[in-house]
């Protein structure tokens, strides 16, 4: 028991007295059971927006980008606001699972499995807009570095949206190996208590065969390990390039050294909002209570205080720098953000992004869990806001006055971004029915360190 | 008459007991021949001899051919094939125009890195789709740990050292 010595002033990160097999009997429960009546009402309404979305995306392919709301000033709204925030989810999985596995930290056990899953689903929703934006997506492969049809004209490597591609493709295809790596062991878990053959068989071919050997555990644990080395300064990389999209063009409100770090802290206080907001839900439909704790969710909610913090600063910093410039143009964009006809979305996106987590710092209002799963939602429209903001209102007012204009969404703008939400949670749902939930050949790892039973054992309470 | 090099199969329910009676074990120097365990247990590759793995030095060499090749491809791309200009970047040198190649040298080095050490590992590991799983008991991916061992020369010696060493069940 030495060797699993914990501080008493921390935590018990798994409650409840489990042992090894009341882990894994939790976490196959939900598996091994039926859906009930909630998974599949909130499953049917997932899915027929989803089913919506597509028919928007069909008519949108069929018929050309016109049915969208954009016009000559305002060249790119919705899908790239939709593209960003999308992406910006996508950062939390791989932020909990390399960054705090760097660091050590162990409450990453109990909800890194969901974070990635989530992580992985956002990406996808994330690289359907510009395919989308293409107009003629099953030219897609363009973007793929070989010659034109006409010579050997090759894709622009200058180019940050080519850029994109590499940075979206790597990161998802990364993001996906860790997962699945980790998943193995649970996957197999799963396939050596399976009764009926077919449940069996699929988990069987899902795990690879896995058997738990002692060389397989240590390559297992130097693949996580460098996986979290690789992915950490990938998961920087990938908004830092998001934001090149604006930070490399002449607009002023895009043309912004401070984008980079303030995509990125923007990015993770979003994904952690969106894993507040889904394991708040799932801990309670499927009894993981034990496993992701009040402590995991004060946890996040402090990280959602701090990136909040950081992208406050780097409003206010926007914002002076604007004046210190001394550019007329790059003044008057900002003032226009707050002041402009689009003053209602900047302030939704202040009192969202800035003060709403700012409340955090009562111990009392982050430790609640109804409060933090508003303030979950609140910041994810104060995100969406974010892109909105910064893409809509840089471009609406451009260098001559004559071509000022509005944007206004169409329900095609609409029904595609509902659509992307829909399949969101379509994927996420039969994630969080058909998959071991959370990691828990690694809870194991942990439980006599930071079990509640084991701790009082120590503690000799 | 007693089988000899038979294999002993001794299941725990502890980690704590596992290590130990496997330190145990390669003191009196049995062969562990392999240890199933239902988690990573720290320091038993130490405690069973195995020596360290040298995946994460490929991983290393992977994201160096990563950078190599997204150098290349560029170089011949950008800049000997088509070299064409761009916002009057200077599209006949490869360093001169190198910042703009950072991003995807970088991308390239760790999807190279990542992926092709993941496939290094599966491989060895001998993991892949329709693989048949080969632990002797399937708890031992829940809560059990088995630990197989050469009985070498006598079967019942071995079992009377494991007997000391309380595990679960002999077989």
């Amino acid at each position: 028991m030495a060797s699993h010595y914990e501080a008493p002033i921390r935590k018990p990160l798994v409650t409840g007295d489990k042992t090894y097999h009341d882990v894994t009997v939790d976490v196959a429960a939900p598996v091994e059971g039926k859906p009930n009546r909630q998974w599949w009402i909130v499953f049917g309404i997932s899915l027929t927006v989803f089913l919506w979305g597509l028919g928007c995306i069909i008519y949108t392919i069929s018929t050309g980008i016109g049915v969208w709301g954009l016009n000559k000033t305002v060249g790119w709204a919705w899908d790239i606001t939709n593209f960003v925030w999308w992406v910006g989810i996508g950062h939390a999985g791989t932020l909990i699972s390399a960054v705090l596995l760097l660091f050590r930290q162990k409450w990453r056990m109990g909800i890194n499995r969901s974070a990635e899953a989530m992580t992985i689903f956002s990406v996808i929703q994330a690289g359907l807009f510009p395919i989308i934006h293409m107009g003629r997506p099953w030219l897609g492969y363009w973007m793929l570095p070989i010659p034109n049809t006409f010579g050997s004209l090759w894709v622009n490597f200058n180019s940050p949206l080519l850029w994109d591609v590499f940075a979206i493709s790597t990161y998802l295809s990364v993001s996906l190996v860790f997962w699945w790596t980790g998943l193995l062991p649970d996957f197999a878990m799963i396939r050596d208590r399976a009764v009926k053959p077919f449940q069996k068989k699929i988990y069987s071919l899902l795990s690879f065969g896995w058997s738990g050997r002692a060389k397989d555990w240590q390559r297992f644990e130097e693949v996580s390990l460098v996986l979290a080395g690789l992915a950490t300064p990938l998961v920087l990389s990938v908004h830092t390039i998001v934001s090149f999209d604006f930070a490399t063009s002449v607009i002023p409100g895009w043309h912004t050294t401070i984008f980079p770090p303030y995509f990125v802290a923007g990015a993770i206080f979003s994904g952690f909002a969106m894993v507040q907001t889904l394991l708040i839900i799932m801990r309670k439909v499927s009894n993981l209570e034990d496993y992701i704790t009040v402590q995991h969710i004060e946890l996040m909610n402090i990280v959602i205080m701090i990136t909040g913090s950081i992208v406050g600063v780097a409003y206010i910093t926007e914002l002076f720098i604007a004046w210190y410039s001394g550019v007329e143009y790059e003044q008057y964009a900002f003032l226009n953000r707050a002041t402009g006809p689009y003053w209602w979305a900047y302030w939704a996106m202040m009192s969202c992004n800035v003060f709403s987590p700012q409340l955090m710092w009562f111990k009392k209002l982050r430790t609640s869990i109804i409060f933090s799963f508003v303030i979950s939602i609140v910041v994810n429209i104060g995100m969406w806001f974010e892109r909105f903001v910064i893409i809509v209102t840089s471009l609406h007012r451009d260098y001559l006055p004559s071509s000022w204009t509005m944007f206004s969404p169409t329900f095609v703008d609409i029904g595609i971004f509902m659509g992307t939400i829909g399949f969101f949670f379509v994927l996420f749902l039969l994630y969080a029915k058909y998959f071991p939930v959370i990691a828990q050949a690694e809870v194991k790892t942990i439980l006599k360190s930071s079990g509640e039973k084991f701790k009082k054992l120590r503690d000799g309470k | 008459m007693e089988n000899k090099n038979k294999i002993v199969h001794a299941i725990y329910d502890d980690d704590d007991v596992l290590l130990k009676a496997v330190k145990e074990l390669r003191s009196k120097k049995y062969v562990i021949e392999e240890v199933f365990t239902p988690f990573p247990v720290h320091g038993l590759d130490k405690a069973m001899g195995l020596s360290g793995t040298r995946i994460a030095i490929t991983s290393f060499i992977y994201g160096c051919i990563g950078l190599g090749v997204s150098i290349l491809m560029m170089d011949y791309m950008m800049i000997q094939d088509w070299p064409q200009n761009i916002g009057g970047k200077p599209s006949f040198s490869y360093v001169e125009n190198m910042p703009a190649f950072v991003p995807i040298m970088f991308e390239l080095t760790v999807y190279f890195a990542a992926h092709l050490m993941v496939i290094t590992f599966y491989l060895r590991s001998r993991l892949w789709p329709f693989k048949k799983a080969e632990n002797p008991i399937p708890s031992t991916t829940d809560d059990k740990f088995l630990v197989q061992i050469d009985s070498y020369k006598s079967e019942s010696e071995l079992k009377k050292v494991l007997k000391k060493l309380e595990p679960l069940k002999l077989f």
